[in-house]
Formats: C-alpha cells, structure tokens, sequence
C-alpha cells in the first residue's frame, strides 16, 4: 500500500499517549516536593530519592528480589533452551499437547497459580519464604523464555549442528562449540526478560512470602500510608528506568546475528 | 546394552524430543499440575475451625459457593469487567496494528517495540500509576479544578468498575497488540488488491477480506486477554473500591483473614472452570463466524 493513511497515524500516535502517559507520572511525581500528587507541581527535590537510602527494609527487599529474580531466571532459562530445542528441531507425538502445557502458565490466572502452590506448600509442612516464590517464578518465567528461545532456535541452520558431529564432535561438544554460541544471544535475552519478569512479579510473591518481602510486596506495603508514598514513587522511578534498560537491552540481543527475514519470527515474543 | 540403547535413541524424533522436553515437563507437573489437583481436592474438603481441616469428600463448597450472593456476584462481575476489558483492548488496539502492519514501511520492529515497552515495567506500577491519574486528588481532578472546570472532584473515576476497566485495558494492550499484528503482518495484500480491483468498497475489503484473515490473531488475543485478567487481584484491590471488586479478592480473603481454605479452593476451581468454558465457546463462535465471512 502507498497511500498514506494520516488518520490512523493520529489515532496510532494517541494510542502512544495512552500507553506510556500513565507511565511517566511517576518518575515527574517523584521530583515534586509535595506528598500529594496533584497538579500543579510544588518545586523540584531530591529529597525522595534520598530518602531511600536511609529505608532498611528496602534493601533486605531489593536483595531479596534480585536473589529469588537470578535464580529463578537461570533455572527457567535452562529448561526452556531444553524445551525450545525439541520444539524447533523436531516433529514428534504429543507435540502439540506438551506446548500448550508448558505454555498453560502464562494462561492460567496468576492468583490460582499461587493459591495452588500455596496449599501444597503449607500441607508439605514447609514455611512460607523466597524459596515457594523461586519455584512460582521459574514456573511462570518458562513459558516467556521459551517462546524468545524459538525465535532464536527456528532460525537456526541445523546443518551447521549436523557437520560438527559428522567431523567427530560428540554431543556436548557440539552444543558448547556450536549451538550455544550461536543461542547465545538469545539466551542472554531470555535471562534479562525472565528476570525482569520476576523481579516484577506481584501476585504469587504476594501468595507465598510470608514475612520475606520482594520488591514489589515491600511497594504494596508502603502504597496505603499517604506520607510514604513519595519514596514509593522515586523507587518506581528507579525500577522502570532500570526495567526499560534491560528489556532494550534484550530487544537488541534477541537480534543480534539474525538476518532480516528473522526478525518476523521474533516478533512472535 | 549402551550401543542398543544408542541406536533407539538416534533413530527416534520422539524420544530424543521427550528427552530435550523432560525438565519443563517436569517442572509443569510438579508445580502447576500437582499442587492443582491438590487444589481441586481441597476444595471438597470442610474447614471446622481457624486451623483444623475435615478431610472427609463433599461438594457442600460448591453448593456453599452458589448459595453465597456476594460471591455469584462477585463472579458474574469479574466475567463482566474482563468482557469489556478484552473488547475495548482488541478495538482500540487493531487500528494501531493495522497501521503499523499495512502502512508503516520502514523499522517495523521498532515501532512494536516501542508499543509493548511499558507493558514490561512493573504491573504494580503501571496499576498504581493510574490511581496516580484516576484519584480523588489525582492529576485529572486537580488539573480540572485547577482549571476551574470542576469544584469537586469526581468521585467516580476512582473506586469503581470503570476505573478497573481503564486499568485494565491498559495493562493488557501489549497482549493485544503483538497477536493483532502478527496475523494482520501475514496477510498476502494481494488478496486485498484483488478484492479492490474487483470492485469491493474499502468496507467490504475489511469486513470480508482483511478482518476474517485477522482472526487467528482477534482469537489469540482474546485467550491472552480474556482468561487472565478474570483473575486479577492487584487493580480491583488498588482501584476497585467496593463498587470495582473482583473475586480474586474474596478467594484472597479465603486464604487470608477469612481462612477458609477449601472454600477459596472452590471459588478458584469455579473460576477457572467457568473462564475455560467461556473461551471454547468464544473462539469457536469466532471460528464459525469467520467460516460465514469467507
């Protein structure tokens, strides 16, 4: 199609504004000096940013985030190249079924994700911590970092697997001397989404902590007292930037190496 | 024995694929399927007191569930606010995927990029942001009266159904935006050259060409959208109010201050229960419906 179209370029340039005013609120409420926020703005401070270093219970939270974040997203990671594998290489019975299973939890409403997981636990006689948490989160990051993995995988000239073998590398040697690092964009890219996901993630945290409290849950705490709330939104501040850095970071990874025609398949996920 | 094994082993897709598969299949039965068949058992047991369980099988929960009004309610509420979520996301995302798919020519991926970044920051944060807008000294309250628009806020922005929606809706674009534009992105636009050359209005192009093909992507995002989003906690609890409620928050209170398990059980099987039969037979009637366009 030549023609222009400006309507549909004003309504898609609207629909920018939707998606991403909402967004920015938050980082231009974080430098008002004021705990309302509401227009107009009261005066530029730093004074919210500063006060989150003072906040103990912050940091035990953010640490503990990035801990349940790193190990969730290496487990998951590992096991979806496993899974992206069999999908992208070969044609077997039940293919269809185990797909859609893998894929279920990304489907399935998070809270019954959490609620189920959350009965097991307790009736296994275990205390409520980051390690249920770990477990929901390598469950619901799978899925996403299988479907990136794909991408990458269904690219892929398995010629180049097949040569290896054929002049004598065994097994492992040929994943680690050929196919990994040709997945390894797409693994990095996997990783960053799966820990971002994690490192995000509000409902099964909520479910499963106990007195343990992520990121996220240490946020919801702080969001009912109107006085706290400002270092609430300099924390959301720092959390999207450094959100929006990682997931570009990711975006371009994943097409590292890919030709043009690739890149359709990747933006599948 | 090794050798023989070997041999099984590098003539056979399945095997080799089952082996590949094992560690996710693994992870999916042991923390998603176990602990839901556990659920769905606990939901057939009776809760006597704050810590004590009767594990003898009855279906008294689902019968409590459906004599309970609050919860029917709450059900029919949650469907209801997902419906229109799913609807209003899919309408006002397919201009824009059509746009980007017919009419953008160059970086493509960049504008998909840039349209599903914020659905990566934070879920908390993009809810809480919207009761940043929404509130009653929110920015839209304060700039009207500012303004000199308004001399009391409106009330009904925050706390209720529509504020849930609009969250929602926003929360949830991504979801639509990427199935839209994948299957809009593969129609062969030569179909749609041929039907104008054929002498069809624009409209007629749409409605029997470029729409019925859309579909497998208006399906996916309905299954991505819909099922979801019936269950969701964080922005009925942060925007509904009474008014914007969900049942995710009553089978949280099971679990929490109420305790009663096997009935949050219940609640939750019901959910997904009812949200799985609504989504066969939505995308079956789409199915059908897109057999009668074409």
């Amino acid at each position: 199609m030549n023609e222009k179209n400006n309507t549909l370029l004003i309504y898609t340039l609207l629909y920018f504004g939707f998606l991403y005013v909402p967004v920015l609120f938050l980082p231009i409420f974080s430098f008002n000096d004021a705990n309302y926020m509401s227009f107009p703005l009261a005066g530029f401070t730093t004074e919210h940013y500063e006060e989150m270093w003072s906040k103990r219970n912050l940091h035990k939270a953010l640490w503990a985030s990035i801990k349940v974040g790193v190990v969730a997203s290496v487990i998951s990671t590992t096991i979806a190249l496993f899974a992206a594998k069999a999908f992208a290489r070969y044609k077997f019975r039940g293919e269809k079924i185990s797909y859609g299973g893998i894929m279920m939890p990304f489907l399935i409403p998070e809270i019954i994700l959490a609620v189920a997981i959350l009965i097991i636990w307790i009736n296994l006689g275990f205390k409520l911590g980051l390690v249920p948490v770990t477990i929901g989160h390598t469950l619901f990051c799978t899925p996403f970092a299988m479907l990136i993995l794909i991408a990458r995988i269904e690219g892929f000239d398995f010629s180049l697997e097949e040569a290896s073998r054929d002049l004598g590398e065994n097994a492992w040697g040929t994943f680690f001397r050929v196919s990994f690092p040709l997945y390894l964009p797409g693994i990095v890219a996997a990783l960053l989404l799966s820990f971002i996901i994690s490192f995000d993630e509000f409902i099964l945290a909520f479910f499963l902590t106990g007195s343990d409290a992520t990121l996220p849950m240490y946020m919801w705490g702080q969001m009912r007292f109107v006085q706290k709330l400002p270092h609430v939104l300099a924390l959301g501040a720092v959390i999207i930037v450094f959100t929006t850095f990682i997931v570009l970071l990711a975006f371009w990874l994943r097409n590292v190496g890919q030709g043009k025609g690739k890149k359709d398949i990747a933006v599948k996920l | 024995m090794i050798s023989f094994w070997r041999k099984i082993y590098a003539k056979n897709d399945n095997v080799k694929a089952y082996t590949l598969l094992s560690p996710a299949l693994i992870l999916i039965i042991l923390a998603m399927v176990v602990p839901m068949v556990l659920m769905l058992s606990f939901s057939m047991f009776t809760q006597v007191n704050m810590m004590e369980i009767d594990y003898t099988f009855t279906f008294q929960r689902y019968i409590d569930f459906f004599q309970k009004k609050l919860l029917v309610t709450l059900l029919i509420k949650s469907i209801k606010i997902s419906f229109l979520v799913t609807l209003i996301t899919l309408i006002t995302a397919y201009p824009v995927c059509y746009y980007i798919a017919f009419y953008v020519k160059k970086n493509k991926m960049l504008w998909l990029v840039l349209l599903t970044l914020p659905f990566w920051t934070s879920y908390l944060l993009r809810v809480f942001s919207w009761k940043i807008i929404l509130g009653t000294k929110g920015v839209i309250n304060s700039s009207l009266i500012n303004a000199g628009i308004l001399n009391e806020p409106l009330t009904f922005l925050m706390y209720s159904e529509t504020a849930v929606v609009i969250t929602l809706t926003h929360a949830w674009a991504a979801f639509a935006l990427l199935p839209l534009y994948v299957s809009l992105e593969k129609i062969d636009f030569s179909f749609i050259e041929a039907g104008r050359d054929l002498g069809l209005s624009r409209f007629e192009v749409f409605w029997k060409i470029t729409f019925p093909l859309s579909l497998p992507g208006v399906i996916g995002a309905i299954l991505i959208i819909f099922i979801p989003t019936v269950g969701d906690y964080v922005t009925p609890a942060l925007l509904g109010g009474t008014d914007g409620r969900m049942l995710s928050n009553m089978i949280q209170a099971y679990f929490g201050k109420i305790n009663n398990i096997p009935l949050g059980a219940a609640s939750a099987t019901i959910m997904l229960t009812t949200v799985v039969i609504i989504t066969i037979i939505v995308s079956n009637v789409t199915k059908k419906l897109t057999q009668r366009l074409t």
